[in-house]
């Protein structure tokens, strides 16, 4: 339905954009004991860790190669195998994950053929699990690193011949899920007295909480024994397009049957996935969610008071777009402008009339041009929100103006019943007052009633 | 790297100004002075940060990046960096280039992006910086830029400091360097008077140059230009008609103190807005150096007036404080001019400084941080998070000041802490900000979540928590933190008995005055602090006895 429109600026004013190794970094701190390692300039890992912490407001696990430029121009081998043996020694992890950088990739370093060597040279290494997924940080957007990252981790870890397990489901969310999501999404699968391994998991890394030591690489995720034995599932449930890649990875590997679902926010497609886990289980739906669903029922109807016909800019990448715009939309609401980072099949699907890929600049020129009502983006909003003078709700990623952003829930009946009280509540503070002036009369119709001769005469004739 | 640069690298490492860089062999000196870094085991910023921070305060112009998305998307308006009129410092502006321009070249782009930027937002000049990959693809920004300068009569200044020309530091004085080359000097201010001044180093984070300003206007003196905090263009033009030179921040930006003294024989001294002394001293010294430029005497004795007034006002404020902080340990994790200066602001309101960390620092903060602290100064020159945990978790410390990125070490220790770094949102200088320093230090010290979050669950819920912590006590009390841990595995008789002891014990505790602090004095805090080890099962017990109440 929408026209997919990229901008032609040749400068991107307030990005909205993050790049594709920070996505890659941010789904290796889904894994357990791992430290994820940008292949470039140490500027490349200290701009994401800084951003992650802010938005986690947690300890975040994050090494760089450290390429200066004599390094770069005679190839990163050394610095990678200096920096691989360093982490060994100091944080022993079970796994380095590497993603490279714009930097690296312009060289065009070989990694994969750098890490055969050093596994060759080093027998010390023998004990340390290494992943690499190349993620040039002049292609893509943040979720499709986190997509790349995801089917690497499959494709390098995931064994073949591996028995199956009755009962168990991989879920493969994407990166616009919070940890809240991730436990809320667990839970309702092992309701179905199923057994669940997502990957990657934030809900036991991020999610804050207070460890009992200090540890120097990722806190909880999923076991590296986890990942290698992902065959084992009988379904892969994918959260968001983005995993569709690494899903059919998995299926093509190790023969595991998946399903996407381009969102979980919504009451249809919750009734949908509930559904399908109803069918992989053979149970009935939890009598939990049924009472879930009449409240999120009730929700939607106290709320749709609020969102009907208002007009909306949103500015968000894919996935997270399309859960949050179709819900809106669903509400009643105006999907009067959508701003994307990165390509994705679901643009063109989306139930409005354009879709344009750019930054914030583009989503506050058209905001106000179009007259909308309300702003949804990532913190960096805010400055756009005061100069328009309108609300804004923060979705996505950087949030690094608002606590507790691990624990904020839109998936399920219950996230989306959350989601629509949320807003619904900021748009309801937007209410204007009616005041004597608020509905004037147009001159004709005061002419009319004016009691000069011509006006009688008028009438008469 | 271009000819230019690595000649303006070279440049910079010979520094007239740092005695430690006049002291080096003529090589060694070429090799420059920042280590180098460990791959696998670093952590900072790169070159183009630095210059970005160095820079970005400047708050009228465009700051265009030309580099893929990373260099701006992940970083931009993430400093605290605070104006008093224009804002269009705080709008991310980028080439983010794409694949297409990595392989044919992304000038053009570049060109295009300038224009766009000038026609949309009519700054008074653009600052254009390089990253990695556009370094390493040739893209000659020094070009694009003076042909941007002709075609739209508006300066257009190249920052040439790709990420991996080297750290943070190093991108400082590069950025400084382009304000050398391109931007002091080339316009004249409309009037000047014989007070004026620049401030250079100092980025006005969350406000701090307003603690000091009205100080100065009290005394007449102009800040001409401050370099770069709250910094409009036209100022920065004009600088190099001030009289007199403050470099802060150590040597962060040394190179254009120097170089104006050079150029235009403007005098600089080295200053501090940290602390009450040094915020005295430097007042001082600007005066002195003033009255030796031209200004009349009787700024000596105005100066020293104020001083008197202003310290007094202060140490007022700050003696409410005293009692409540005297003998509280302070980790202080930091870098550079911080490691000294923040020191004598902290043994001003009575606290005494566990370590301070000076891998950053240069060897006359070192020597500054001897002269203050004499040889009990704990100088910590590369501490891990762990080790910073494990001196927290022993409570070898009560609080810890650091930057962002180290914040949730002490938080998860369960310990208090304070930012003081560039993300931080109080802004602690002169007078007022030492003040305000102290009551963010007694703000945490003293909040009552400590006591909360320190309390284990009753009934064992932290397993392995315990379990670490009783293998810990079975050792001889070394670590009181870890009584307070493996208190869940307390039995009632065990509590009975941990309150039978407390109770003989009259509180003498510093800690355990989160109850009664009031009733210590800087003495007992000073006998408390040399039995650590009984220090902290003490407070670990009173811990305790508030949690079994």
């Amino acid at each position: 339905m929408a026209r997919v429109i990229e901008s032609r600026k040749a400068c991107a004013v307030n990005p909205l954009k993050m790049s594709q190794p920070l996505g890659a970094a941010y789904a290796f701190m889904g894994l357990a004991q791992c430290m994820p390692l940008m292949h470039g300039s140490q500027g490349c890992t200290s701009f994401g860790l800084v951003l992650l912490v802010r938005h986690f407001k947690e300890a975040i696990p994050l090494q760089t190669s450290a390429m200066n430029e004599v390094t770069t121009i005679l190839g990163g081998l050394e610095n990678l195998e200096s920096a691989l043996l360093n982490i060994r020694k100091r944080a022993a992890p079970k796994l380095i994950a590497i993603c490279s950088t714009g930097l690296t990739e312009t060289k065009g370093d070989d990694v994969d053929g750098y890490l055969r060597l050093i596994r060759q040279r080093h027998p010390e290494l023998a004990d340390t699990e290494l992943v690499y997924v190349s993620t040039p940080d002049y292609i893509g957007a943040f979720e499709d690193g986190w997509s790349k990252a995801v089917s690497a981790l499959v494709r390098s870890l995931a064994r073949e011949q591996v028995a199956k397990v009755d009962g168990r489901v991989n879920l493969l969310p994407g990166s616009h899920l919070t940890p809240a999501d991730i436990d809320e999404l667990r839970e309702i699968i092992e309701s179905f007295g199923l057994e669940v391994v997502v990957a990657p998991d934030m809900s036991g890394s991020l999610d804050g909480h207070i460890p009992e030591e200090w540890l120097g690489t990722t806190i909880g995720g999923t076991a590296l024994e986890d990942l290698q034995n992902l065959g084992s599932a009988m379904a892969s449930i994918a959260v968001g397009e983005q995993m569709r890649s690494a899903a059919m990875e998995l299926e093509m590997r190790c023969g595991v049957p998946f399903e996407v679902f381009d969102r979980l926010t919504g009451l249809l497609p919750n009734d949908r996935f509930l559904q399908h886990l109803s069918q992989l289980s053979g149970r009935p739906v939890p009598a939990k969610y049924r009472r879930s669903r009449s409240q999120l029922l009730d929700a939607m109807l106290d709320g749709h008071f609020h969102f009907g016909q208002v007009k909306l800019a949103i500015g968000a990448e894919p996935d997270l777009l399309w859960a949050v715009g179709s819900l809106l939309q669903e509400m009643g609401a105006q999907l009067a402008v959508c701003v994307t980072t990165t390509q994705s099949m679901l643009l063109q699907q989306l139930p409005c009339e354009e879709v344009l890929i750019g930054d914030l600049e583009d989503m506050e020129r058209l905001a106000a041009e179009r007259g909308c009502e309300l702003l949804l983006t990532h913190s960096h909003g805010r400055q756009m929100a005061e100069r328009l003078g309108l609300p804004l709700y923060r979705i996505g990623m950087p949030l690094f103006d608002r606590i507790g952003n691990a624990h904020r829930l839109s998936v399920g009946y219950r996230g989306t019943r959350n989601l629509i009280f949320d807003i619904a509540n900021l748009l309801a503070d937007q209410t204007h007052q009616a005041t004597p002036e608020s509905w004037p009369l147009p001159e004709a119709s005061r002419r009319a009633a004016s009691v000069s001769p011509e006006s009688h005469a008028e009438v008469s004739s | 790297m271009s000819a230019t640069l690595k000649q303006k690298i070279a440049a910079v490492f010979e520094e007239p100004g740092c005695e430690k860089n006049q002291a080096k062999s003529e090589k060694d000196r070429k090799k420059g002075c920042s280590k180098q870094l460990t791959p696998g085991a670093a952590a900072g910023g790169c070159a183009f940060d630095g210059a970005k921070i160095a820079l970005q305060p400047i708050v009228d112009v465009v700051h265009l990046v030309h580099g893929p998305i990373a260099c701006e998307g992940n970083s931009w308006d993430n400093r605290h960096s605070a104006s008093s009129g224009p804002m269009i410092y705080r709008t991310g502006f980028t080439t983010d280039i794409n694949e297409l321009d990595v392989v044919y070249g992304g000038e053009k782009r570049l060109f295009k992006a300038i224009r766009e930027a000038i026609e949309k937002y009519d700054p008074p000049a653009v600052f254009v910086y390089q990253t990695c990959v556009t370094a390493m693809i040739g893209d000659d920004i020094e070009a694009v830029c003076k042909r941007a300068t002709e075609r739209f009569g508006k300066p257009v200044i190249p920052v040439n400091a790709p990420g991996f020309a080297g750290p943070k530091n190093l991108g400082n004085k590069l950025g400084a360097e382009a304000l050398l080359d391109y931007v002091i000097g080339t316009q004249e201010p409309e009037t000047t008077t014989p007070c004026d001044i620049n401030i250079i180093g100092e980025y006005n984070l969350s406000g701090e140059l307003w603690q000091v300003k009205p100080l100065l206007d009290a005394l007449g003196i102009r800040i001409l230009s401050c370099i770069s905090g709250d910094g409009r263009y036209r100022d920065v033009a004009s600088s190099h008609r001030a009289r007199v030179n403050m470099m802060v921040c150590s040597k962060s930006m040394i190179n254009v103190a120097t170089r104006m003294q050079e150029r235009y024989g403007i005098p600089y001294f080295e200053g501090s807005f940290y602390g009450i002394s040094d915020m005295s001293d430097t007042l001082r010294q600007m005066a002195r150096l003033l009255v030796q430029q031209g200004a009349g005497e009787d700024l000596l004795i105005r100066t020293e007036k104020l001083i008197r007034v202003e310290e007094a006002r202060a140490w007022q404020r700050i003696q409410a404080y005293r009692q409540r902080l005297s003998g509280k340990r302070v980790l202080l994790i930091t870098g550079g001019v911080k490691s000294w200066s923040v020191v004598s602001a902290l043994q001003e309101a009575g606290m005494i400084v566990a370590g301070t960390s000076v891998k950053k620092s240069t060897r006359e903060d070192k020597a500054r941080i001897k002269e203050i602290m004499g040889d009990d100064a704990h100088m910590i020159d590369d501490m891990t998070p762990r080790e910073m945990y494990k001196m927290l978790r022993e409570a070898r410390a009560d609080i810890m000041l650091s930057g962002g990125r180290s914040q949730f070490v002490a938080l998860k220790a369960r310990m208090p802490w304070l930012d003081i770094n560039q993300e931080r949102h109080y802004a602690y200088a002169g007078y007022e900000g030492m003040v305000s320093l102290v009551n963010e230090i007694d703000k945490a010290v003293y909040n009552p979540v400590w006591l909360q979050v320190r309390t284990p669950a009753p009934w064992g819920e932290d397993s392995r928590f315990a379990r670490a912590a009783r293998s810990e006590s079975e050792r001889p009390a070394r670590d009181g933190r870890a009584v307070v841990q493996s208190s869940d595995a307390v039995s009632p008789r065990m509590a009975e008995e941990v309150l039978g002891s407390e109770s003989e014990r009259p509180a003498r505790d510093g800690r355990a005055g989160v109850q009664s602090s009031d009733a210590v004095s800087p003495r007992m805090a000073e006998e408390v602090s040399v039995p650590k080890s009984e220090r902290a099962q003490t407070q670990a017990m009173t811990l305790l006895a508030g949690a079994q109440l």
